[in-house]
């Protein structure tokens, strides 16, 4: 019975926690962790608008700007609520600045920004980017974006994502001339390039590997829970025409009339419930996008290792090879097939003063070779110290933020269970009273 | 005889007053006619009593008091005389056909059974029989349906299991609708069905109206209905909006709940994909490979009590609904044979009046020419003719006087028996929506514990490992 329940509910608490409850208390995780910059200040999206403009090619526009609120942390808690700093940022800079991040730091698993275009929508849920609902989860997922970064011990030392919170214009500018505008186009086409790793690094392999199926069980279970929600809503819906005709009965009966009057309102209360439910579920799909998204990021990491560990692969395999050929021409043997050595043959031997001339450029070609096997060893090195680091903290991270998740659809659950036994037990009692 | 009963007499034009618990109030104008003293008894309850088979005998006012204490749920156990059971569905092939038979057991206390139990078969045939014959005996009064003979939506087959469940149900329903109907338990044709072998029915079948008979009643009853009644008295006329108004409702209510089984079966078929999808998560997880797995078997859960949750509403709710838009039916036809009944005394007070005028008329006209050419004298033809219309009218008065009791038995019998189907289906009803609210509670009872058994879990799973839970 229901009563027994609540008892049970007592004891293990925290079932009454709402979504945004749950929200806030995974922001307080992420201030405990004491980056230096929250320890400074407070960061928020506080609100979006609407705005018109002309864009890049002369035409009318309209877009959503997000407002970012900061406060210093001191003036919170001594009590005083001074006007926060804010400025207004759209989307596009958001994503500017995770670009920016993503090629500066390409050994960190950068965080998500929320969803360009709402996907795995089940029917009643806009798709549309204009929609209020879609904004707001906007706004959060995007101060989610900049929790997450300004909680990362590395990420959140940065200069231009210091700036992007604290200076309104001239931002952009700023980033170009890093010139990382550059970097990112070798990047791009560096990371979309095929190439195959002599020794690949298992660790890294396996994660690589584990990004992919997080990703693809990811999308399943986004899918799988839009659907049901679709078909859930309809059953719920259909109860609503139970109120309808109950009311409508009620006019012809004498003694029923009350019973089911009232039955019928709970009916339709039912029905009414189910939006509330559906909302609260989304922000459980947002929870399951970050990580999605965040698969992405890892994966990015991987490859970027591969990446590095292949161009040290190619140094070091020019390295060998020159080296050879020195040993060749030192030696006067021929160990391995050169076009030149075959020509020298066909044509006649190299002058002495040739050979001499040829064995310095190869030695000058040597030493910048063992250079750049060096450089690109110590690249490499360093590239899986840091990343390495970064994928246990962010391991640490999803496992603490998913199980969280997870105790938060159950507690859905439950508040949904709940809203039923109360609307049937209410009905019950007027069909009682039929 | 009937004095001694009276106490609070309702009027009988009354029955759309709303019925008093206390059913003192509900004695009808008793009639000399001896059928309806049994009305006077149990009409407003689902209680029959063993006094009241004998519709002749004389009880005392105390006892009849007894037998008007109304208990507005289902029957108690303590008063209830007959029981019936319809079980045990067995197929038999012959050479022409194949067809169910079902297991009928009787338990009775009543004296007029030879016995205290019996157990027949019959089949559906033999069911549609008895509800004929009942319907034959008594034309206003309200018959409980039987299940439809087949079914012409969703091509069930006739011996899928899950039809002769639902059929067997329903025919169980039936006889102790029958059973517990203060009038229908007394048939002999109900007694028959109950007690006689397979053999024995059949020649009782073969003894019921001839054929001829049965054409004849079909043509008056035709005959009348083309007719129409002229003036139906207003309460008739209540019923009858009534009666369209409920088939409206309760075939709504059916389709809705027909819906909503479709929509919940659509949901499962989503549903069962979500425990496996995070089983297949959990693989590639270390830490979250427990509550993932545990969160896996709670959707598995679910989905089963929500499976069960379906199966239920199917099983017990439609086939409530399904019963009450065959009810609805059933009164609509009721209140037509009224209605001929009606139009059958009409059309013969009209015939009555009509030759009464022309008996009056002819003593004022002389038609002397005609009676002269075939050589009668005017006196002889005169006394002649009005000899024979006497006879007419004498004969005619007493075919009015029995049509106008037969109206008035008619009508009697649909007003109580309507009060009594009236308290049926509220019951009935209720049951039926209470029992599904009921249902509905402890699902989501059931999932609640599910889930909260997950949270239990994670919790101390959370202080075991010595982790700071983020609450």
């Amino acid at each position: 019975m229901a009563d027994s329940g609540s008892e049970d509910i007592a004891v293990i608490g925290n079932t009454d926690l709402t979504p945004s409850e749950s929200e806030n208390n995974l922001k307080n995780t992420m201030a405990e962790k004491g980056t230096s910059l929250l320890k400074m200040m407070e960061i928020s999206v506080a609100e979006a608008e609407k705005r018109t403009g002309k864009n890049a090619v002369n035409m009318q526009e309209t877009y959503t700007v997000y407002l970012i609120e900061t406060r210093p942390v001191d003036a919170a808690s001594e009590g005083t609520n001074p006007v926060p700093d804010s400025l207004w940022r759209r989307y596009s800079e958001f994503e500017l600045l995770r670009n920016y991040l993503l090629v500066t730091y390409p050994f960190l698993v950068v965080p998500p920004l929320p969803e360009k275009r709402a996907e795995f929508v089940w029917h009643k849920l806009s798709a549309d980017n204009m929609d209020p609902d879609f904004v707001e989860r906007r706004r959060v997922g995007l101060e989610n974006f900049l929790l997450r970064v300004a909680s990362h011990p590395d990420l959140s030392s940065d200069k231009i994502f210091y700036s992007f919170l604290t200076e309104e214009n001239g931002w952009k500018e700023t980033v170009f001339e890093t010139g990382f505008q550059a970097k990112a186009d070798s990047r791009l086409k560096a990371l979309n390039a095929t190439f195959r790793v002599k020794n690949p690094d298992k660790r890294f392999a396996e994660m690589k590997h584990y990004g992919d199926e997080l990703q693809s069980v990811i999308s399943q279970l986004l899918r799988v829970r839009a659907r049901a929600a679709d078909r859930l809503y309809g059953v719920y819906k259909v109860h609503g025409n139970y109120g309808r005709v109950f009311s409508e009965w009620s006019a012809i009966e004498k003694e029923m009339g009350d019973g089911l009057q009232s039955a019928g309102h709970h009916m339709d209360a039912y029905a009414a419930s189910v939006d509330d439910i559906l909302e609260e579920e989304e922000h459980y799909a947002d929870q399951l996008k970050e990580y999605l998204f965040y698969a992405d990021a890892l994966r990015a990491v991987c490859r970027k290792h591969e990446l590095t560990q292949y161009e040290l692969e190619m140094a070091a395999q020019d390295l060998t090879s020159k080296k050879q050929q020195r040993e060749e021409l030192a030696t006067g043997m021929i160990r391995t097939f050169s076009l030149k050595g075959m020509t020298s043959k066909l044509f006649g031997q190299e002058t002495p003063e040739q050979r001499e001339a040829k064995l310095k450029m190869l030695e000058t070609q040597i030493e910048e070779g063992e250079e750049l096997v060096k450089e690109r060893n110590a690249e490499c090195e360093e590239f899986v110290k840091s990343a390495w680091v970064d994928i246990e903290r962010f391991k640490e991270q999803k496992d603490h933020d998913l199980r969280e998740a997870l105790i938060s659809y159950a507690i859905m659950q439950i508040s949904m269970c709940k809203k039923g036994i109360q609307v049937w037990n209410n009905a019950k009692e007027c069909f009682s009273k039929m | 005889m009937s004095e001694s009963i009276v106490d609070n007499i309702v009027p009988s034009g009354n029955s759309s007053v709303a019925i008093p618990t206390d059913i003192s109030g509900q004695i009808l104008d008793l009639d000399e006619d001896d059928d309806l003293e049994v009305f006077s008894k149990d009409t407003s309850t689902t209680l029959t009593d063993g006094s009241s088979f004998n519709a002749s005998m004389q009880t005392s006012p105390a006892s009849m008091i007894n037998q008007y204490k109304l208990e507005e749920e289902e029957e108690d156990a303590d008063t209830k005389d007959i029981f019936v059971t319809v079980d045990n569905p067995e197929s038999h092939v012959t050479a022409i056909e194949t067809y169910i038979t079902y297991r009928v057991e009787t338990k009775t206390t009543r004296s007029e059974f030879d016995s205290s139990e019996f157990e027949v078969r019959r089949r559906y045939q033999d069911f549609l029989w008895l509800k004929g014959r009942l319907e034959e005996a008594h034309p206003t009064l309200i018959v409980h349906p039987l299940p439809e003979k087949f079914v012409m939506k969703g091509m069930v087959e006739r011996f899928n299991e899950d039809f002769i469940e639902t059929r067997r149900r329903a025919l169980h329903k039936f006889l102790n609708k029958i059973a517990q109907h203060p009038i229908f338990s007394s048939s002999e044709d109900f007694k028959i069905f109950l007690t006689a072998g397979t053999g024995e029915l059949t020649s009782h079948k073969k003894q019921g109206p001839g054929f001829l008979s049965r054409m004849g009643e079909t043509v008056k009853a035709v005959a009348a209905a083309v007719r129409g009644v002229r003036n139906r008295p207003q309460e008739f006329t209540d019923m009858q909006e009534y009666a369209e108004a409920f088939s409206q409702k309760i075939s709504s209510l059916d389709k809705i709940t027909q819906r909503i089984i479709r929509e919940q079966k659509e949901y499962l078929e989503e549903l069962k994909e979500c425990g496996p999808t995070y089983t297949l998560w959990s693989q590639s997880e270390e830490e979250l490979a427990e509550p993932l797995k545990n969160v896996a078997g709670c959707e598995d859960r679910c989905y089963k009590e929500t499976e069960e949750q379906v199966k239920h509403l199917n099983d017990h709710l439609i086939p409530v609904l399904h019963e009450y838009v065959l009810c609805a039916d059933t009164l609509k036809a009721v209140l037509r044979r009224r209605d001929n009944i009606q139009a059958d005394f009409e059309g013969k007070a009209e015939a009555l009046a009509t030759k009464k005028a022309d008996r009056d008329a002819d003593s004022k006209v002389l038609s002397l020419a005609w009676d002269s050419l075939v050589g009668r004298s005017p006196e002889e033809v005169k006394q002649q003719k009005q000899q024979k219309l006497k006879g007419e009218i004498k004969e005619m008065s007493d075919e009015l006087d029995k049509a106008e009791n037969r109206l008035e038995g008619a009508n009697n019998a649909l007003k109580s028996d309507w009060i009594r189907w009236q308290k049926v289906m509220r019951s009935d009803l209720r049951s039926a929506f209470i029992d599904t609210a009921e249902r509905n509670v402890s699902y989501y009872e059931k999932c609640l514990a599910v889930w909260e058994t997950f949270l239990q879990s994670q919790r101390t799973d959370a202080e075991g490992n010595g982790k700071v839970d983020s609450s």
